[in-house]
């Protein structure tokens, strides 16, 4: 489904690599975890891969699309979930769906029916006439999903999507993620929230300083350090304990 | 064109939720052309309600300071108080309570005609007509100042009007004495008429003509076109804070991911603001034709012209649009898109002749004129209203704006994928 050969990335004012040869390959269906401490690369390969920035060099094709040549369709692939809620504060959740869903080409019925759909599957239904900015951070982030996968994406790439979310929008938003998932949608997500990717991924991989360092299913992974209990033990054995602040 | 019109509705929404900037963007430009056509009015007019108050200390009280006088009072632009000294009148003109004061010198009228008169005799003398008087006997005159004390706030070209029409009075009245001294020495007879003394050159202004009709300029006419244009390029400010924003929001962000071109982006929102541009321009027609007239100000005259203003209208919103679009792509934050745009588009304004008109700039700022959007633009509704041309006249300069559009819209979309290239 998505193959990563040799993929780096050098920011113009950056010295260092923040993606360094990296080769990677995600299966169809999966859902597929992203670790790493701060500034390890994981969101620069995340807006590599949904054609935010350019890579340096390598390349990377999802579902048999290069991203060089099939720019457009490669995009009509994927859903992204951004960090930030990406989203009009002045117009209601409805609009503010209808506009980012015409922009994958939905319109007309079908786009009002998989809008009402979804709002009601994320439990939104009755405010989707409200304004955005009167929603807490958690009908926020739900929204955030619902535009990224309006189009049903073959991939849903999520940079951290339950970052300061209460428990129960966490808990729609993850049982959403899952029932995706089961209707064919492989899955590439970020996190922090290592015990949440442990029990969400199929499969994870531990990125530091541009490099994967770790690959493979959460419970394989912790088996293979006898002295780890979870991924979060796995997680620190490897990548160590120091804090890695970074602006 | 289905994502084209999303957007397009898109921008409307957004800007239909923001009723406090609707109403400046709508309300301000028409407060701006109905209070500068008000100021400017009186300029414009033969008759001023408005007298300048000046201040006159009369020394000579004679022929000329009466010449002086009446011409100053028969101007029907001053208030004419009479001072008894100099140094009264210089010290309040000084303070800044007065913008001028006129000091004639004594016995002004009366050696002037001395000197006239000995002129007189002394070019008739060489005819044969008089006896010679010799050198010495000359009276040696001395040359007479009318005194001019202005405020140092009044400005050069009030100043120089002044001067010029002092200036103006005292040849005439020179001339005139000229002409009597002449008459006294031919004959004794002072009714006889020997010379015509009225002005044998006048001065006759033709302007263009709409049939029988004379299009005859009034502050309405310069005013509606400068600040309109004015207006319609201040659109820049907030198109521009409505990108910043977008990119603050992190819409933007996600709008790149989406399968959608930035031209398609930027088409939403020129059609929005296009519109928002139309419906200034049709306002400020509305105030031109219905307002002024109760304003006391001259009426609009729109008759016949209506499509060719609204071509220019269009053009030069979609110029002004793309200067925005451009801004709005550069911009990082609204402190750099705002002031930089307000302050762009006076700068614009300047060159393009909405204040100091061209032809008085000096050369270097006219070629740079040339340069400024808003230069053509004027041109154009200038050309519509006070010189009645047909849409083709107007080509070159909705060419040039149109192309302004193209190329600044381009800039933005390339800079856009340059930016993009991190």
């Amino acid at each position: 489904m998505i193959q990563i050969s040799q993929l780096s990335k050098k920011y113009k004012n950056n010295e260092e690599y923040s993606v360094v040869d990296l080769d990677l390959k995600i299966d169809e269906g999966e859902i597929f975890g992203l670790l790493g401490p701060n500034g390890a690369g994981k969101t620069t390969l995340i807006s590599m891969l949904s054609s935010l920035i350019k890579p340096t060099s390598g390349s990377f094709s999802i579902n048999g699309l290069n991203y060089q040549k099939n720019g457009n369709q490669l995009k009509q692939l994927i859903g992204i979930v951004p960090q930030e809620y990406a989203l009009y504060p002045t117009l209601t959740a409805y609009e503010n769906l209808y506009y980012l869903g015409s922009m994958y080409g939905l319109k007309g019925r079908e786009l009002k029916e998989k809008i009402n759909f979804h709002l009601e599957i994320l439990g939104l239904e009755k405010f989707s006439n409200k304004k955005l900015d009167t929603f807490s951070g958690g009908m926020k982030r739900r929204v955030n999903l619902i535009a990224s996968i309006l189009h049903n994406p073959k991939v849903l790439f999520l940079d951290e999507p339950t970052v300061g979310v209460d428990v129960h929008s966490k808990n729609v938003i993850i049982e959403n993620l899952k029932k995706l998932n089961s209707q064919g949608t492989t899955i590439v997500y970020t996190s922090h929230h290592l015990n949440e990717a442990e029990e969400f991924c199929t499969k994870v991989a531990i990125i530091d300083h541009g490099r994967i360092i770790i690959e493979g299913a959460p419970k394989i992974l912790i088996s293979q350090y006898p002295e780890s209990h979870n991924l979060e033990d796995v997680f620190l054995t490897l990548t160590g304990k120091a804090l890695r602040d970074h602006a | 064109m289905h994502k084209l019109l999303a957007s397009t509705y898109k921008e409307l929404l957004l800007l239909s939720r923001d009723i406090g900037g609707l109403a400046i963007l709508f309300v301000m430009p028409l407060v701006l052309v109905v209070t500068i056509t008000l100021i400017q009015d009186s300029t414009f007019r033969s008759i001023n309600d408005n007298k300048i108050p000046i201040l006159w200390v009369d020394y000579d009280k004679g022929e000329v300071s009466k010449n002086i006088y009446d011409g100053l009072a028969e101007s029907n632009s001053f208030k004419i108080i009479g001072k008894e000294s100099d140094s009264e009148a210089k010290e309040l003109v000084f303070k800044g309570e007065y913008q001028l004061a006129i000091v004639l010198p004594p016995n002004l009228s009366s050696e002037l005609e001395k000197k006239v008169n000995l002129n007189v005799e002394g070019l008739l003398s060489k005819f044969g007509l008089e006896e010679e008087t010799p050198q010495s006997q000359k009276p040696d005159l001395e040359k007479k100042e009318v005194i001019l004390y202005f405020d140092p706030a009044t400005q050069m070209a009030f100043k120089n009007s002044i001067k010029n029409g002092i200036d103006k009075m005292i040849f005439k009245i020179e001339t005139q004495t000229i002409y009597k001294a002449f008459q006294s020495q031919i004959t004794d007879d002072e009714t006889e008429a020997i010379f015509d003394t009225e002005s044998f050159i006048t001065f006759k202004e033709i302007t263009p003509s709409i049939g029988e009709n004379e299009i005859i300029p009034n502050s309405v006419q310069h005013n509606v076109p400068a600040w309109t244009l004015f207006a319609i390029f201040f659109i820049i400010v907030p198109l521009s804070i409505n990108m910043v924003k977008e990119k603050s929001q992190g819409t933007f962000v996600r709008l790149r991911t989406n399968p959608v071109s930035y031209l398609t982006v930027l088409g939403g929102k020129t059609l929005v603001y296009l519109s928002v541009c139309l419906i200034q321009f049709g306002l400020m027609l509305g105030i031109g034709v219905y307002l002024f007239p109760i304003l006391g100000l001259p009426s609009l005259d729109v008759s016949g012209k209506i499509p060719q203003l609204f071509l220019v209208a269009i053009f030069a919103g979609l110029a002004a649009i793309g200067l925005g679009l451009l801004l709005g792509t550069v911009a990082k934050t609204q402190e750099q898109s705002a002031p930089f745009g307000a302050t762009f588009v006076v700068i614009l304004a300047a060159l393009g002749g909405v204040w100091v008109p061209v032809f008085i700039m000096p050369k270097f700022m006219q070629t740079l004129s040339n340069l400024s959007p808003m230069n053509w633009g004027l041109n154009a509704f200038y050309d519509v209203f006070l010189r009645d041309v047909g849409i083709i006249d107007l080509v070159p300069e909705l060419t040039l704006l149109f192309l302004f559009f193209i190329i600044t819209t381009a800039i933005s979309i390339l800079y856009n994928e340059r930016k993009n290239a991190v």
